[in-house]
C-alpha cells in the first residue's frame, strides 16, 4: 500500500516540478532559519564560555571610572598608581597575584610596514594572572623590568603585520617615537569575538612604558587573581572597601572605579544569549508553521486543479484511502525534501555566520534531526486536510469537473 | 480491511466464472426494474425509469438517444460509479447495486474498463505510465506491469509511442491510449461514453475499427454511448433511450435470422 502510494506520489510530483518547488519554499526558508538561529546561538554561547575559560574564572579587573556625579568632581578619571596595586596584594589575603597595567594606542613601525595597535606596560605578574605565555625568545628579565629601557614582546598579529612570516626576535622596531628591541613572541590566543583580536597586542615593561611612552606613573587597569579557596564576590567587596578608603570616597558618594568579574558577566551574557536564541528560534519556528500553512494552501488549490485526475483514479478503481495516502505521501515528500534543502542552507548559512563572527562552527545532530522530523510532521499535519478532500470526491462529479 | 475486500472481489470473480462454467449463459449485465432519480418532490428528475436491460458476454451494444435521455446515467450505473435509487443490477450474476463505495471501487478495478469522450489521460505523463495506472492499483509487480502495458499499447497500434505524453499525441492516438488503459486489465466489460465525440470522421473510424476488432478478436463485451447513427451501426445491437426509458432495442443478427 505505502510503496504503491510512494510510486504514485513521485509520478504526480514529477508532473509538476515548478509547483512542487514552490510548495517546498516555505519549509525550506523556515527550516533554514531555525537551523541558522539555533546553531549560531549555540556558537555564541560556546564562544562566551571559552572566552571566560581562557581568562580563568578566578580573575577580577579593577579600572578607574568617571561615574562619580558629585557637584565638585569633574568628569576627570582618577587613575591608579603602583601603590594601589601593592596595597591590594599586601592587604587582601584572598588575592594571589596582582597585575597592574597601563595601555596606550601607538603606531608600530618596522621597515616599510606600520601597524596601529596598543602597547601594554606590564609587571612579571601579568603572565600568571592573564595566563599568557612566551613561545619564542624570552620573557622580560628582572633587570629589564627595573631599568626603564624599552623592550617588547609581540602578539602574533602584530608580528605578522610587521614581519610577515619572519621571526621578529632580535629585531628593533619603532613604537611611536621610541625604538624598542623585540625579545619575544606571545603564544596565540585567537579571536575573543567579532573585532576583538587577543593577538593584536605589544607587551613592554611597565616602568619603561610609563617613562618612555606616557610620561607619568599612572596605572589604568589592575587585574587580580583570586585564591582558589576564596569567593570572587567576597574579594570584590574587600577590594571595593579598600579602594574607597584609599581614594577617600565618602559614604554618600558613588565609587569612581569599577571591579569587574568576567565570570559573572559571562554568566549574564550566556543567559541573555540563551533567551535570545530561544526567542529567535520561536520566531523561526513560526515561519516554519507559516510554511506549513502555505503547503496546505497550495495543496488545497492543487486538489481543486487536479479534480479530474482524481476522478480518473477513482473511476479506474482507486479507493478513497489510496487517494488519501497518495496525497499525504506527496505532501510529506515535499516537506521532508524541503526540510533537507533547508537544513543544507541553514548549515551553510550558519557556517558562514560563524566564520564571520569568529565562533566555532559545530553541527548539533539534535537540531538537525529535530528539524527533519518536524518538517515530516508538518507534511502529515498540513497535508491531511487537502488529502482528505481529495479522497472524498465523487468520481462522477470529479470527472465532469471543468 | 482492503485485503479482505480484495479477496471478496476476487471471490466474486471466482464465483462468476464458476457460474459461467456451470450455467453457460449468465449475462454480463442484467438491470432489473432499475430506477435512478435525482432530487425530491417537485424538483425530482427521473433519469432512469424502471429499466430492464440485459447484455450477454461478448456483445457490442450502442446506447443511443437524444440529450438528457439517460444514456450517461445508465453507463455510470453499469460502471458501478453510481448507485440506483431502486431496483437491481446483476453483474455476472451478482447483485452489485447496493455495494459500498469501496466494494464498487474494487469491482471497477478488477472487472471494468472505461473510455471517455474527453480521453481523460493524465497530462504530462507518458502513454506507458497512463496505461500502467490501473495495474498499479491492482498491485501488479513492476516487470509484469511494464510488459502488459506495452502489450496493450501494441494492441491499439501505438508501439513506439510509449514515451509520448498526451500533449505529443493526436486526438485519435490519445483515445487509443485511453482504450489501452481500459483493456490492460482484461476487463469483463468495457464502457465507452461517446468515445468519438471529440474526434474528426477519419479518427472516429479508426477508433471504431479498433473497438470492433477488440470485440470480435478478444470477445470483449462493449457498451458504448453515441448519438450518431452511423457510429451506432458498427455495433450489433442498438438500444434507444427516450426520457429515461428504453424505446427500442434492436439486434442486427436477430433481425436477419
Ligand atoms: N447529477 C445530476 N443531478 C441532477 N440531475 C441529473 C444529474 N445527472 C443527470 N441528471 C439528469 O438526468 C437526466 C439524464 O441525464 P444523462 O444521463 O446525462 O443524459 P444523456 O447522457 O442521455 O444526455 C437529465 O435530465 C439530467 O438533467
Ligand atoms: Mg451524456
Amino acid at each position: 500500500m505505502i510503496l504503491n502510494a510512494i510510486l504514485l506520489a513521485f509520478r504526480a510530483l514529477r508532473r509538476n516540478v515548478m509547483r512542487s518547488l514552490l510548495t517546498m519554499l516555505g519549509i525550506v526558508i523556515g527550516v533554514a532559519a531555525v537551523i541558522t538561529v539555533a546553531t549560531l546561538g549555540a556558537g555564541a554561547s560556546d564562544s562566551i564560555t571559552s572566552q571566560v575559560s581562557s581568562l580563568g574564572d578566578k580573575l577580577l579587573f579593577i579600572t578607574p571610572s568617571a561615574e562619580e556625579r558629585g557637584p565638585q568632581s569633574g568628569s576627570a578619571i582618577r587613575p591608579f598608581t603602583r601603590r594601589d596595586s601593592d596595597a591590594l596584594e599586601s592587604n587582601i589575603f584572598g588575592i594571589d597575584d596582582v597585575s597592574p597595567t597601563v595601555s596606550k594606542q601607538v603606531t608600530t613601525v618596522y621597515g616599510n610596514s606600520n601597524w596601529s595597535t596598543s602597547v601594554t606596560g606590564i609587571t612579571a605578574e601579568y603572565f600568571p594572572v592573564r595566563n599568557a605565555n612566551v613561545i619564542r625568545g624570552n620573557d622580560f628579565s628582572e633587570q629589564q623590568y627595573q631599568s626603564g629601557r624599552l623592550t617588547c614582546i609581540l602578539g602574533k598579529t602584530v608580528r605578522e603585520e610587521l614581519f610577515g612570516a619572519v621571526d621578529a626576535v632580535g629585531s628593533t622596531i619603532r613604537i611611536g617615537i621610541a625604538t624598542c628591541q623585540v625579545i619575544g613572541e606571545l603564544e596565540s590566543k585567537g579571536q575573543a569575538g567579532p573585532g576583538s583580536d587577543q593577538d593584536n597586542i605589544v607587551l613592554a615593561p611597565l616602568r619603561a612604558v610609563q617613562i618612555r611612552l606616557i610620561g607619568n606613573e599612572n596605572i589604568t587597569a589592575i587585574a587580580a587573581s583570586v585564591n582558589s579557596g576564596a569567593s570572587n564576590s567576597e574579594i570584590r567587596l574587600e577590594i571595593e572597601e579598600l579602594m574607597r578608603e584609599r581614594r577617600n570616597i565618602r559614604e554618600t558618594d558613588v565609587d569612581d572605579f569599577r571591579v569587574l568579574d568576567p565570570a559573572e558577566i559571562a554568566g549574564v551574557l550566556e543567559d541573555v544569549t540563551g533567551i535570545l536564541t530561544l526567542f529567535l528560534s520561536a520566531i523561526a519556528g513560526v515561519s516554519l508553521l507559516v510554511g506549513g500553512i502555505g503547503i496546505m494552501n497550495i495543496m488545497l488549490v492543487s486538489v481543486t486543479e487536479r479534480t479530474r485526475e482524481i476522478g480518473i483514479r477513482l473511476a479506474i478503481g482507486a479507493l478513497g484511502k489510496e487517494v488519501l495516502t497518495q496525497f499525504l505521501v506527496e505532501s510529506v515528500i515535499l516537506t521532508t525534501l524541503g526540510g533537507c534543502i533547508g537544513i543544507f542552507f541553514g548549515l551553510t548559512g550558519s557556517y558562514a555566520g560563524a566564520l564571520y563572527m569568529g565562533f566555532d562552527f559545530t553541527i548539533d545532530p539534535n537540531i538537525v534531526m529535530g528539524a527533519f522530523a518536524f518538517s515530516a510532521l508538518v507534511g502529515v499535519v498540513f497535508g491531511y486536510v487537502p488529502a482528505r478532500r481529495a479522497a472524498r470526491l465523487d468520481p462522477i462529479e470529479a470527472l465532469r469537473h471543468e | 480491511m482492503s485485503g479482505s475486500q480484495l479477496s471478496q472481489a476476487r471471490g466474486s470473480e471466482a464465483l462468476a466464472t464458476d457460474a459461467a462454467d456451470s450455467a453457460a449463459k449468465v449475462p454480463t449485465i442484467r438491470l432489473q426494474q432499475l430506477l435512478r432519480s435525482y432530487g425530491h418532490g417537485e424538483s425530482e428528475v427521473i433519469a432512469l425509469n424502471n429499466i430492464d436491460f440485459t447484455v450477454q458476454k461478448g456483445e457490442f451494444v450502442a446506447l443511443m438517444g437524444p440529450s438528457g435521455a439517460g444514456k450517461s446515467t445508465c453507463l455510470n450505473m453499469l460502471g458501478c460509479l453510481d448507485r440506483p435509487t431502486n431496483g437491481h443490477y446483476f453483474f455476472q450474476g451478482v447483485d452489485v447495486a447496493y455495494l459500498s463505495g469501496e466494494q464498487r471501487a474494487l469491482l471497477r478495478r478488477h472487472f471494468i474498463g472505461f473510455v471517455f469522450q474527453g480521453f481523460n489521460l493524465l497530462n504530462r505523463t507518458t502513454a506507458l505510465e497512463n496505461v500502467e495506472l490501473p495495474l498499479i492499483y491492482r498491485r501488479v509487480p513492476t516487470k509484469e506491469r511494464h510488459r502488459r502495458a506495452r502489450e496493450a499499447l501494441e494492441k491499439v497500434g501505438l508501439s513506439g509511442r510509449e514515451k509520448h505524453t498526451p500533449g505529443e499525441l493526436s486526438g485519435g492516438q490519445q483515445q487509443r491510449v485511453a482504450i489501452a488503459r481500459a483493456i490492460v486489465t482484461d476487463p469483463a466489460l468495457m464502457l465507452a461514453d461517446e468515445p468519438t465525440g471529440n474526434l474528426d470522421t477519419a479518427m472516429s473510424q479508426e477508433i471504431l475499427r479498433l473497438l470492433t476488432q477488440l470485440n470480435q478478436d478478444q470477445g470483449l463485451t462493449i457498451v458504448m454511448v453515441t448519438h450518431e447513427a452511423d457510429i451506432a451501426a458498427i455495433a450489433q445491437r442498438e438500444v434507444h433511450f427516450l426520457d429515461g426509458r428504453i424505446a427500442t432495442d434492436t439486434t442486427r443478427g436477430a433481425q436477419s435470422e
